[in-house]
């Protein structure tokens, strides 16, 4: 008789049970690490550069129940599909979660996901305007500001002398005016000397710098899309494409060529808002002869800046808000400049002697602190942004690559464009 | 007593027999399904679950934060079909993907016809041709990026180096899917031969050798035995290249830093344009109903893909059989 061990059967079901445990044991595993007793492990999640190493040390030290795992993402991108991505999943966010300024409309309509930070102790804390994006319809406010991205313009000039043109800062400043007219006259001046660098790098940088000053540009404040209908953008549109037919170098910002370029003489100037020197001073290194002006085209400028937040995920979300004001006050901000060179948000760090003494070494020595203070000064604008900001941004900014690179007349790209902002709905 | 008390015993040992008899039976009928059901298990839970929960959401205005809303029965669908982007990406990625396929395994089959003679260091040049297999795809973009760069990439400087203008690889349409397809091929192609090796050593020595002393050259050979007997080997990569080539997604998103797959959509695959409906417009239920429009059409694909293949090899098989080979 062939007789089959018995074990066999035995051994079959604990392994199939077993393979079943492991499976509903990665289910379960994720949960509850909150305990009782006073310890607080907390989560920081941040992108890119935020500066902040150095401080988490000194909080742990300050609080010794306290210990911060930092998660960094290499690229913002990344940390916004991880943000959205685990947010909808409602689990597997961090105690405090960096977000970027752009990405507030939409955060902002689901504003019942992070715990409201309002609190006596942060009132007038930051530049009106970079509390107020962060502000929702309720008054709650959702995010604490760290750095902002208040723009001048960088510029070669080693090639501004070789073009016969001034070179001194203040000099460059009132050569390149303080509209955007003037400072595309400038560009033709540059052009006319024959040196054959082009004068900026894309219309989808100068874009930036235009659409950031208008207070309505695609949507109204209650939501509805006016961008295609909107005189103002019209306009912008067609003063960007006429300008960058003969001025601009045609290479899409961040594109591989766009960063070859630093060591190419690419171009001679490009709005640069303060992270960009940071940017600029690694892509161009050895290249000498920049420096940056105490002055933007149309007003004052803003781009990009980032902010903490507490999701309402988070276990610890009284210990999480304490350590995201303690790191986004005003000393804390200026070790981070000083550290990484993100320009605070906060109103008493933009008047500290630290800020105002700071020279960067690459520009020249330029007074970086003070140029940069006095630009943030200069923003008066608080564009709108609402849910379908990004989206058509993107769209336009899609549109200006398609005539720069050929593939499109002006209008064909328009009309393209038009199509795709009505898709959106 | 005795004799009931054995009786008994008896009868306990017999059931105890008895039940021992029908779980080894069990064993023998039930078993091999429990081993092969953790495949299916996981399978269920991380395939088939996603492929109806996807169905599912298709048909509701679905937001990737705000979730669930209304159900909208196929307007998803018919959005997406009368959207001009997902009939450019269609295009783009049968494109991509008949310029990656085609080349691949033609010279996938050719590398590893080379590779089957009796080469020295048969190991190295093995191992050599897997080698881009192992780079991650997106390492792979980042070298070829520095290659395509349409102002200082090296391509264009050795063409302007010898006369010919530069190529827009990244403003015109073919050249671009030439590019992505470049990166497909560098990193399938050396896996695909490796495949199509292991399946001609399977071939008896002997074909090679009566066709050789019938006089055929080896191209012949090559043509008349190899590719004959492997054809269940070329379905299979014809299949596995094809569900691969329709999902192209690494290389296109990798071609440029904002990864939409061009300003007029030149090299966006419909993976690429799922993204862009999901992550970027925060549109899941027209991600979801692009997604299982791909889903339909892979299979379509793949059944003609099969059909033909088979054909085809079916008749030089054939052929094979009636020269008394096989």
């Amino acid at each position: 008789m062939k007789r089959i061990p018995r074990p066999t059967l035995t051994a079959t079901i604990v392994g199939a049970a077993s393979f079943a445990l492991i499976l509903t044991g990665c289910a379960a595993g994720t949960g509850s690490t909150a305990a009782k007793d006073e310890k607080v492990k907390l989560t920081v999640a941040t992108f890119n550069e935020f500066g902040y190493d150095d401080l988490f040390a000194e909080y742990e030290a300050a609080n010794p129940n306290v210990t911060i795992t930092h998660k960094k993402a290499a690229t913002s991108n990344e940390a916004r599909d991880n943000l959205t991505t685990r947010l909808a999943a409602g689990s597997g966010l961090s105690d405090v979660e960096a977000i970027e300024v752009d990405w507030l409309p939409e955060l902002l309509q689901y504003s019942d996901q992070f715990v409201d930070l309002t609190s006596d102790d942060v009132k007038g804390r930051w530049l009106d305007w970079k509390a107020k994006a962060a502000t929702d319809a309720d008054g709650h406010l959702i995010a604490y500001g760290t750095d902002i991205g208040p723009e001048g313009v960088c510029y070669r000039s080693d090639l501004f002398a070789a073009a016969g043109l001034p070179t001194d800062r203040a000099e460059v400043a009132k050569l390149l005016g303080t509209s955007w007219d003037s400072y595309y006259a400038a560009g033709k001046t540059f052009e006319a000397a024959g040196t054959n660098v082009p004068w900026f790098d894309s219309a989808g940088a100068t874009w930036q710098g235009v659409v950031n000053q208008m207070p309505n540009a695609y949507e109204k404040k209650d939501g509805t899309i006016i961008a295609t209908e909107n005189p103002d953008v019209k306009k912008a549109y067609t003063s960007v494409l006429a300008a960058s037919s003969t001025l601009s170098a045609h290479l899409g910002q961040w594109s591989d060529d766009w960063t070859a370029s630093f060591q190419n003489n690419g171009f001679a100037t490009m709005l640069c808002p303060g992270w960009m020197l940071g940017v600029i001073s690694g892509d161009a290194k050895g290249v000498t002869g920049w420096d940056i002006a105490d002055t933007f085209p149309g007003g004052g400028g803003n781009w990009g800046g980032s902010y903490l937040t507490v999701p309402k995920q988070s276990k610890h979300q009284e210990a999480a808000q304490k350590l995201a004001a303690w790191l986004t006050a005003p000393e804390q901000q200026l070790k981070a400049f000083a550290s990484k060179g993100t320009f605070p948000s906060q109103v008493d760090a933009l008047a500290s002697d630290k800020l105002l003494g700071a020279t960067n070494e690459f520009f020249n020595n330029a007074p970086t602190g003070q140029i940069l203070a006095n630009r943030a000064a200069a923003v008066d604008v608080t564009p709108f942004k609402g849910t379908h900001y990004f989206a058509i941004n993107d769209a336009m900014q899609q549109a200006l690559t398609r005539v720069e690179d050929g593939t499109m007349t002006p209008d064909e790209s328009w009309a393209q464009w038009t199509t795709d902002v009505k898709a959106l709905g | 007593m005795t004799t009931a008390a054995a009786a008994g015993v008896n009868a306990r040992s017999i059931r105890r027999i008895a039940l021992s008899h029908k779980l080894s039976r069990w064993d023998v009928r039930f078993s091999p399904y429990l081993y092969i059901s953790p495949f299916f298990v996981v399978f269920a839970l991380v395939g088939l679950f996603p492929l109806l929960y996807t169905a599912w959401v298709s048909v509701h205005d679905w937001n990737l934060i705000g979730g669930q809303g209304d159900f909208v029965g196929l307007e998803n669908f018919s959005t997406v079909l009368a959207q001009p982007y997902f009939w450019t990406s269609l295009r783009n990625t049968f494109s991509i993907f008949l310029l990656s396929s085609i080349p691949q395994v033609l010279v996938a089959i050719s590398i590893a016809a080379v590779l089957d003679f009796n080469l020295r260091g048969k190991t190295f040049w093995r191992m050599g041709v897997l080698l881009p297999y192992v780079v991650a795809p997106v390492a792979v973009a980042l070298i070829f990026n520095d290659l395509f760069g349409d102002k200082y990439g090296l391509i264009n400087s050795l063409l302007t180096d010898v006369g010919l203008g530069p190529v827009r690889w990244h403003v015109d349409v073919l050249p671009s899917h030439i590019a992505i397809a470049t990166m497909v091929n560098f990193r399938w192609t050396g896996y695909n031969a490796l495949i199509f090796l292991a399946a001609m050593q399977a071939v008896p020595r002997d074909y090679y050798e009566a066709a050789l002393i019938d006089g055929a050259s080896r191209f012949r050979t090559f043509r008349s035995i190899t590719v004959p007997l492997l054809r269940p080997i070329i379905i299979f990569v014809i299949i596995t290249s094809t569900i691969g080539g329709l999902q192209i997604f690494d290389e296109a998103r990798m071609f440029d830093q904002a990864g939409q797959g061009g300003a007029n959509r030149q090299w966006q695959t419909l993976t690429l344009y799922i993204y862009e409906l999901g992550w970027n417009q925060r549109n899941f239920g027209r991600a979801s109903a692009v997604a299982w429009l791909l889903f339909l059409i892979i299979i379509v694909i793949a059944i003609l893909n099969f059909v033909i293949t088979r054909r085809i090899a079916g008749a030089s098989e054939r052929r094979l059989r009636q020269k008394g080979i096989s």
